[in-house]
């Protein structure tokens, strides 16, 4: 095993990403703005904005899953039990005496186990929650009847508990990013795509000769 | 290249001008009825100038006499209530039964004096001239049965000082309705100015263009129309009913060329409205529960010209010190006119100038406490009661003007009462004798009502749809208005809103959600700046 600096984030994940970011905090500014918590945007543009950003969310999402699939990258979000009761505990006792995070992150495997199984259920239940509820919502008319009035109240809610949910989801998120290596350690490699991996000798190999891009020199001394 | 632009231009100028010329130059009508000898008559009535309307005009008098504006009456095809002025109860001066001429002024024909009969079946009993005069010097006494004034006494329908009509001048003119042959009688509904409706008022015979898109003149952007435009008739029955109205209008604009009789917004503007980008998308999804009115007119009663929103006449009666009736004028309109507060005939009043409306689902039809409903005097009344489920599909959420009032009751029978109280010369007219016992008696008995005796005040509702004094687009009632806690339509049931419950329990529930992760993160950050005692977390 040997620590490398290699490209972990191709250029499209990081678009994923930060694209993400930009289009789910407008949902969620102008979402709360439409639910009647703040006045900051005027409603017309508020509900225009909103439609606009979830759209342009779905199909960069539509790209992603394309990507996940082709690239196998879907692997990744895969969750596994082993080893997540280490991060809990780190995360609930260790942290606080100092401990290293018990996760080391290896080649096939960018995402501890906790992570791993927080994005499957994210990806899996809360973001199709969302989405399914808010084309519901945006089509409300090409389905519904005059007596859809509980249909749509249900429809509403559902959305709006999943939009909290995914607020809860994005202070941890951030919180979390904290911890450890410390916040500009950890975004970096969603900026620069370039993070610390412990390598095998054959992985090493094979990027050594088949991607060699995708591997920093190793560092003198 | 910019000359031949300039010729060009100046060429098709020239095309257009000569072709107003044109249109000015010919008649629009194929008949100048100036040139008609048998109308260049001294008449002496309004009777005689009929007569010789019906020489050419074979089936006028027949078409007429079965029109609403004729008989009074409409017998509802719903609710099978018999309605019209004839049998209806208001929260105004009360009843047309007992106050004839002073009511049937406005009759559009000639002589009906009493409720209890059908109006003069005489064919020259109809008034064509109220509504085809365009000399705009014919009109009606105010207390003349219909009959216009033909010497300068008393005064006009209009509350004007009465001036002897020229009825050969009137005869000749006649062409289209217009404005002021509808407003005559309809903007002053209720004794006055914008008193009974909200919506129509004097300030219609010339809207500016924020009052009214559609009666505003070109020059202001507006369109110039006036009210058959959109109440279109045929055989002298017009489009747009009160008692029944057509709430929401599916057929739309219809097939091109096809012939619609309906007032509706969407007979001319669709239902689809709204330009096909994102937002006049979900501006049309809107059609499915709001009349076009809900949104496009903001406030009635705009222009300058308040309306009555109160009306209470339990007060009425008072004198003053020396034993006469007094009158008080403690409100000022935005145009500065002042106006009745208290009248001793009349009682207390209260005005709504750009008012909000009411709103209400409403599938069209109004049902009215006509004499035989029996009230329930502990509540508020409803005069007439508004219909109108989300369920039923074809109800939509209207604006009302509700008009707040307080009216004599037969506490025994427990129904609204018929009140005679206009009539100078009798000993029983409430606004002569102020004597409300008498002129309940007086008012059942013309009516032919049995009376208990015993009469009360009840409070009472009556809603007014508001229609009329279209805004323009810009000034439409903004999404903020009804999209947020208490907003505009808070008191309509029976839909879901986004934006006017942020604290439902699954948005308290959220609330806590993000309460508790940032509680959480807090917690655990400080958990760990004191817990780190020998190597910290911080290792990078």
């Amino acid at each position: 095993m040997a620590k490398r600096i290699v490209k972990v984030y191709p250029a499209f994940e990081r678009l994923w990403h930060w694209m993400q970011v930009i289009l789910i905090l407008t949902l969620m500014v102008t979402g709360m703005g439409l639910n009647g918590v703040h006045g900051l945007i005027p409603f017309g543009q508020a509900v225009m904005l909103h439609t606009l950003a979830a759209l342009a969310l779905l199909a960069l999402w539509v790209f992603a899953t394309f990507w996940l699939f082709t690239t196998g990258t879907w692997k990744q979000f895969i969750p596994k039990i082993e080893g997540m009761v280490a991060v809990a505990r780190f995360y609930a006792y260790g942290v606080f005496k100092g401990e290293e995070h018990p996760y080391e992150k290896i080649f096939w495997r960018k995402h501890n186990p906790l992570q791993a199984a927080t994005y499957f259920v994210l990806k899996w239940f809360i973001f199709p929650a969302i989405w399914i509820t808010g084309l519901l919502y945006l089509t409300y008319n090409f389905w519904a009847g005059s007596d859809s009035v509980l249909a749509i109240t249900l429809i509403a809610n559902l959305h709006l508990l999943s939009a909290y949910v995914i607020g809860a989801f994005i202070i941890i998120h951030v919180y979390l990013l904290t911890v450890g290596h410390g916040f500009r350690e950890h975004v970096k490699p969603m900026v620069t795509g370039y993070d610390e991996i412990d390598l095998t000798p054959e992985q090493e190999a094979y990027l050594e000769s088949n991607e060699p891009e995708r591997l920093k020199p190793v560092a003198e001394g | 290249m910019l000359l031949k632009q300039a010729i060009a231009g100046l060429c098709l100028a020239i095309v257009t001008a000569g072709n107003a010329v044109a249109e000015d130059a010919v008649s629009k009508s194929t008949a100048d009825h100036s040139k008609f000898p048998s109308l260049q008559k001294d008449f002496k009535s309004g009777p005689e100038v009929t007569e010789a309307c019906l020489e050419c005009h074979t089936e006028a008098d027949d078409q007429f006499m079965h029109s609403i504006h004729f008989t009074w009456e409409y017998d509802h095809p719903d609710t099978g209530q018999k309605l019209g002025k004839k049998n209806v109860i208001n929260a105004f001066c009360g009843s047309v039964a007992g106050n004839e001429p002073r009511c049937t002024s406005c009759h559009a024909g000639y002589g009906w004096d009493d409720m209890n009969e059908a109006p003069p079946q005489k064919e020259t009993a109809k008034d064509c001239l109220v509504c085809h005069d365009t000399s705009d010097q014919y009109t009606k006494l105010a207390t003349g049965a219909g009959h216009p004034p033909m010497e300068a006494k008393g005064k006009t329908i209009t509350g004007q000082k009465a001036w002897a009509v020229d009825l050969k001048k009137a005869a000749m003119s006649v062409g289209m309705p217009d404005r002021d042959n509808c407003g005559n009688c309809h903007f002053y509904g209720g004794g006055g100015d914008n008193v009974k409706h909200g919506d129509l008022s004097s300030v219609l015979y010339n809207p500016s263009f924020d009052v009214d898109v559609h009666m505003s003149p070109k020059s202001e952007g507006g369109e110039d129309m006036v009210c058959s435009d959109c109440h279109v008739s045929d055989r002298h029955q017009w489009a747009g009913s009160r008692y029944n109205v057509l709430a929401s209008d599916p057929h739309g604009t219809g097939k091109p060329g096809e012939e619609r009789h309906a007032a509706s917004c969407q007979s001319c503007h669709g239902d689809a409205p709204h330009p096909t980008n994102i937002k006049g998308m979900k501006l049309n999804d809107h059609t499915d529960t709001l009349a076009c009115q809900t949104c496009h007119i903001p406030e009635f009663a705009r222009g300058g010209v308040p309306t009555k929103s109160m009306w209470d006449w339990s007060t009425a009666g008072k004198m003053d010190e020396t034993g006469k009736p007094y009158s008080e004028d403690k409100y000022t309109s935005s145009m500065g006119k002042h106006m009745h507060t208290y009248m001793s005939t009349k009682g207390n009043f209260e005005y709504a100038e750009n008012a909000v409306p009411h709103y209400a689902w409403f599938d069209g039809q109004v049902e009215y406490t006509t004499i035989d409903r029996k009230i329930d005097p502990t509540n508020t009344v409803d005069v007439n009661v508004i219909h109108g489920d989300r369920a039923d599909g074809s109800s939509r959420i209207w604006p009302f003007k509700r008009m707040e009032g307080r009216q004599a009751y037969d506490k025994v029978n427990e129904n609204l009462v018929y009140t005679h109280v206009w009539g100078p010369t009798t000993d029983t007219a409430f606004w002569t004798n102020f004597d409300w016992a008498k002129a309940i008696d007086a008012g059942m008995k013309a009516a032919n009502q049995p009376y208990s005796g015993e009469f009360g005040f009840v409070d009472t509702y009556m809603y007014w749809p508001i229609t009329h004094m279209v805004a323009p687009a810009e000034d439409a009632v903004g999404c903020v208005e009804c999209h947020q806690e208490n907003g505009r339509l808070a008191d309509v049931a029976g839909v879901f809103m986004p934006g006017t419950d942020p604290n439902s329990w699954i948005g308290l529930l959220g609330k806590a959600i993000i309460l508790m992760s940032f509680l959480g993160v807090i917690g655990h950050s400080l958990l760990r700046l004191f817990s780190r005692n020998s190597k910290g977390d911080h290792h990078g």
